[in-house]
């Protein structure tokens, strides 16, 4: 098969998979409801139960998850080839932790809740996640041309446990409620009841996925070494900056919007390596595709399993991933 | 035609500011020829072969291939003719031979484009020239040390274009290709790399501190010593004794083989650099 077909080929499997589960998952809840009388023309938005259900209380929900997925997992495959480790995570340089700050700080300040029409927790942890980004990235380049992924490890691991350690000292003065709540927030939450934070993410979404379209021969190259690239007349800084800065944009986004959903950009890459090979051609597409429809479907199990008890999705995807994960390893070995 | 080939010229670079590894360095690559690098290890080798690569700028001096300054030739075009295979490669993540070989198509691609018939046509070429074809579906990480090297020549070569429209010299540069092989690897290489050299006419250059690789292959030797050129010419004038112990610090014996057919080094001692008025007793050149 040629690579033109591959390309093609994943494009519409994996994209068929996840439009596939994002339909079937907002007909799935407690409430049954029928895609004849949702898209009915004939019965007024207001008396029409199933279609006031699928568009206002599940769509948001699901294309939300979708979003989020897609974005973790997408961004999982560029920062492993961006540091040539295959257990590089969109969590590992620290965007998570700053976002995750930042939304505590908002929770236990108890900012207004509406700045322009937007919550102040998604702000807040955007803001958290660009902090972290900016921080990292001025390290890596402090003593080097272009930035070096070792500094940009060690920096992102180190500011991971700093910000951790700020979250602890933050929950230890807040009260139970906020506690309750930040805890909440830590596991992942996509209760996501209207599109307004939906459109609000989709910006910076849109910005990093225009940047890893251009990316994935150049992470091919990268991936082998940088001298490979610089010889094959890739520009190794230019394209490390573009990865590191889309992927963290990408993940701040996502993470402001769910919560730090943990797994998916690890597992999801993994799973379709196995599946599509190594060329970042086929797995970005296909990790983007892939993590979409993995994370709606937990959080399809998430609202379902134990209802009308509602489990943190985060929970969801890391008791399917882990031990998933872990099976794949000792298969592998 | 003097100048035809890859040429650096009065060179100085370092990595740190104020800590020149390479000073005023002139190496002469010429076209079709087969230049070998030679110095003790911290000579500054691997330096030269990626500023004659453009990997790296020089401070001073200029690095051209055909008399065009690289800087002016632009980074696309010059890797399309300038290929360099690193000491060793381990790979993050699993790709097959074939794919390793088609990466090297990356300079003649465009953005959003894929190869093409053709590319697969020259990268599966390549794999044949270092006689890799038939592991053109197993993974790299599955290939012995000997193969991967192979392999990764494979994917240089794949960044030229068919040897037949050549009246631009195309160049291959090998970081100590040979340092991690085992003896029947070293040969297997070093009959691949003469190949090449011989029916595609294929420049080649490459870093090595094994002189007998030096005497079996290259036609050409550059003595490199603490970032400086000691002596640059022909092998044979250049696997001179008093040379070897001046770059080495070591005596050695140097006899042409009657059977392996080429000048062969033997070690004898190390040398004692402070003597140097003291002839050393044992060095000497036999030849047949």
């Amino acid at each position: 098969m040629t690579i033109r077909r591959k390309i093609a080929v994943t494009w519409i499997v994996f994209g068929a998979g996840a439009v596939l589960v994002c339909v079937a998952a907002p007909l799935t809840g407690s409430t049954p409801i029928d895609l004849r009388y949702v898209f009915s023309s004939s019965i007024p938005f207001a008396d029409n139960l199933d279609a006031q259900i699928f568009f206002v209380a599940r769509l948001p929900r699901v294309l939300a998850g979708a979003m989020v997925g897609s974005a973790l997992a997408a961004s999982g495959v560029v920062f492993q080839a961006l540091l040539r480790n295959p257990l590089a995570t969109p969590f590992t340089l620290g965007v998570s932790a700053g976002a995750a700050l930042g939304a505590m700080l908002a929770l236990t300040l108890n900012l207004p809740s509406g700045i322009a029409g937007f919550s102040a927790v998604p702000i807040a942890s955007f803001a958290g996640s660009l902090g972290a980004v900016g921080i990292v990235y001025a390290l890596a380049r402090a003593r080097h041309r272009g930035i070096s992924t070792n500094v940009l490890l060690l920096a992102g691991v180190t500011l991971n446990s700093f910000f951790s350690a700020l979250i602890l000292f933050v929950q230890f003065l807040a009260d139970y409620t906020q506690t309750f709540r930040t805890v909440r927030w830590l596991m992942g939450d996509l209760d996501v009841s209207s599109y307004t934070p939906l459109v609000a993410a989709v910006p910076p979404l849109a910005l990093s996925f225009a940047a890893f379209a251009v990316l994935p021969k150049r992470m091919n190259l990268l991936s082998i070494s940088e001298e490979s690239a610089a010889s094959r007349g890739v520009d190794v800084h230019r394209t490390q900056r573009l990865a590191f800065l889309s992927a963290s944009l990408a993940t701040g986004a996502a993470v402001s919007l769910g919560g730090p959903v943990g797994f998916i950009g690890i597992v999801i890459p993994h799973l379709v390596r196995l599946i599509v090979g190594a060329d970042h051609r086929l797995v970005l597409p296909a990790s983007a595709f892939g993590g979409a429809a993995f994370l709606v479907a937990c959080d399809t199990i998430s609202r379902t399993a134990l209802s009308p008890l509602e489990v943190p999705v985060g929970v969801i995807t890391a008791i399917i991933g882990g031990p998933f994960f872990l099976w794949l390893l000792i298969r592998n070995r | 035609m003097t100048d035809c080939g890859l040429v650096a010229n009065g060179v100085t670079f370092g990595y740190a500011r104020s800590a020149p590894v390479l000073e005023e360095v002139r190496a002469v690559v010429p076209r079709g020829g087969l230049v070998g690098i030679l110095g003790p290890n911290g000579s500054g080798k691997t330096t030269l072969l990626r500023l004659l690569a453009g990997l790296l700028s020089p401070w001073r001096g200029d690095v051209s291939l055909d008399r065009i300054n690289l800087k002016t030739l632009g980074r696309g075009a010059a890797a399309r003719r300038i290929a360099i295979v690193p000491q060793e490669t381990q790979l993050a993540f699993d790709y097959s031979v074939l794919e390793m070989a088609v990466m090297g198509r990356y300079p003649h691609l465009g953005t959003f484009e894929v190869e093409g018939p053709e590319d697969l046509a020259i990268a599966l070429d390549a794999l044949r020239a270092t006689g890799t074809a038939h592991l053109a579906s197993r993974p790299f990480n599955t290939l012995s040390g000997g193969e991967k090297q192979r392999v990764v020549i494979a994917g240089a070569l794949a960044q030229f274009n068919a040897p037949t429209a050549s009246d631009a010299t195309e160049v291959l540069l090998l970081d100590e290709p040979t340092a991690s092989l085992d003896l029947a690897y070293q040969l297997e290489i070093r009959s691949v790399l003469l190949a090449l050299n011989r029916t595609r006419g294929l420049t080649i250059a490459i870093s090595t501190h094994d002189l007998n690789l030096a005497a079996a292959l290259c036609r050409d030797l550059i003595l490199l010593d603490r970032g400086r050129v000691l002596a640059a010419g022909s092998m044979p004038a250049m696997l001179e004794p008093a040379l070897i112990r001046k770059l080495y610090d070591v005596d050695v014996d140097i006899t042409a083989h009657p059977t392996a057919g080429h000048l062969v080094v033997v070690p004898l001692a190390r040398g004692n650099m402070r003597g140097n008025t003291q002839e050393p007793r044992a060095a000497r050149r036999r030849d047949q």
